[in-house]
């Protein structure tokens, strides 16, 4: 499954902390990233958050990751500017919504423009296209980000995250 | 009341291995004025992210002493960020809000703060220790007590000359980390 594999990419990166806000589609790699000792997972109260602890883990040394949904990258737009100025690497996994099948309205807006988003902000964004591909878009952002201090996104599409309805989600909860 | 360039020098007086950041504006000029070091990250943007770059690097540095210098009004931007190093309890991270009552790059118009907001009261609900505002034992705590604390200190609204730390974030990030890590700054 994709989420152990991100998990296992993270791990033998060294990433020791992991921002997140709470997402259906991350569920499984944030209980992942929770139970491992080696990672701690720290819950923000908004994606914002989450790049001044990236930036600030940096300066002290450790490697970070920041998990999110794509209405929440509207939310960090500014701060990105202070990735880009200060040359902060900073991983950015987005589980998408408001595109392929999504029935909430409210989502298309910010999830059909979350690519153009990051990257007028300087971010550079990777789409992996099938599951398969994720584990090793998150290998290459981890590389290209810490090898080159670059702000990087990996974006995982609606389709392969298998989240149509509301009920799919109750369910999916309730597990 | 207190002066604020006066109350953030007996702050950072001997600051030794402290490790400061210090929020957008005022804040960021007062520790220049208090003499500016490579571990000291005063922040020219991030409006409400000093409170979070803070508990980045108390989390990534648990062995040494973390102080967020910050201002009201960028405290009031990122107070989300109380409720999220509540919950983390890191016991290295100290937080000192100075306290004017206004937004000081913008005109002096006056924050939340002049109309009641008790910062203190919030830090407090998230899970912050209170402090003394004394100052020589606020400077006390910020060394040796175990946090998470957080004190806001009142002082004059007044608009004094700008001391200005090099602007360039890339460079402020560099000097940093050199200074923190030595040379493993450029492997890890």
């Amino acid at each position: 499954m994709w989420p152990e594999a991100i998990h296992r990419e993270l791990a033998a990166a060294r990433i020791r902390l992991v921002g997140y806000v709470p997402d259906a589609g991350h569920k499984r790699l944030i209980e992942l990233c929770q139970s491992d000792k080696s990672m701690r997972a720290v819950v923000l109260s908004t994606e914002e958050e989450g790049i001044g602890l990236a930036a600030g883990a940096w300066l002290g040394g450790e490697r970070s990751v920041l998990l999110m949904q794509s209405s929440g990258v509207g939310n960090v737009i500014n701060a990105l500017g202070t990735i880009k100025e200060c040359r902060f690497p900073l991983v950015t996994i987005v589980t998408m919504r408001g595109e392929e099948g999504e029935f909430n309205p409210w989502q298309v807006p910010m999830g059909q423009a979350t690519r153009t988003v990051l990257e007028a902000m300087g971010t550079v964004v990777h789409r992996p296209g099938t599951a398969d591909e994720i584990a090793p878009t998150v290998n290459a952002a981890l590389r290209l980000a810490y090898n080159s201090y670059a702000s990087v996104a990996v974006l995982i599409p609606q389709r392969v995250i298998g989240i149509k309805s509301f009920q799919d989600q109750t369910t999916q909860v309730g597990q | 009341m207190m002066q604020r360039r006066d109350v953030v020098k007996q702050l950072l007086e001997n600051r030794g291995e402290l490790l400061v950041i210090a929020g957008l504006g005022s804040t960021a000029w007062d520790i220049t004025a208090a003499g500016d070091s490579p571990l000291s990250f005063p922040l020219w943007g991030a409006m409400g992210q000093a409170a979070m770059m803070g508990l980045g690097l108390a989390l990534a540095q648990p062995q040494r002493r973390v102080l967020v210098i910050t201002g009201d009004g960028e405290m009031l931007m990122g107070l989300g960020s109380l409720a999220t190093i509540g919950v983390q309890q890191p016991t290295n991270l100290s937080i000192v809000v100075i306290d004017n009552e206004r937004y000081g790059e913008t005109g002096m118009q006056t924050t939340h703060t002049a109309h009641g907001v008790d910062l203190d009261a919030v830090a407090r609900g998230c899970g912050f220790k209170p402090c003394s505002k004394e100052l020589s034992s606020l400077r006390k705590a910020i060394h040796q007590q175990p946090g998470p604390n957080f004190a806001a200190i009142k002082v004059q609204a007044e608009k004094i000359p700008l001391v200005l730390p090099p602007r360039e974030g890339a460079l402020l990030k560099a000097r940093f980390r050199r200074a923190l890590l030595g040379s493993e700054a450029d492997s890890i």
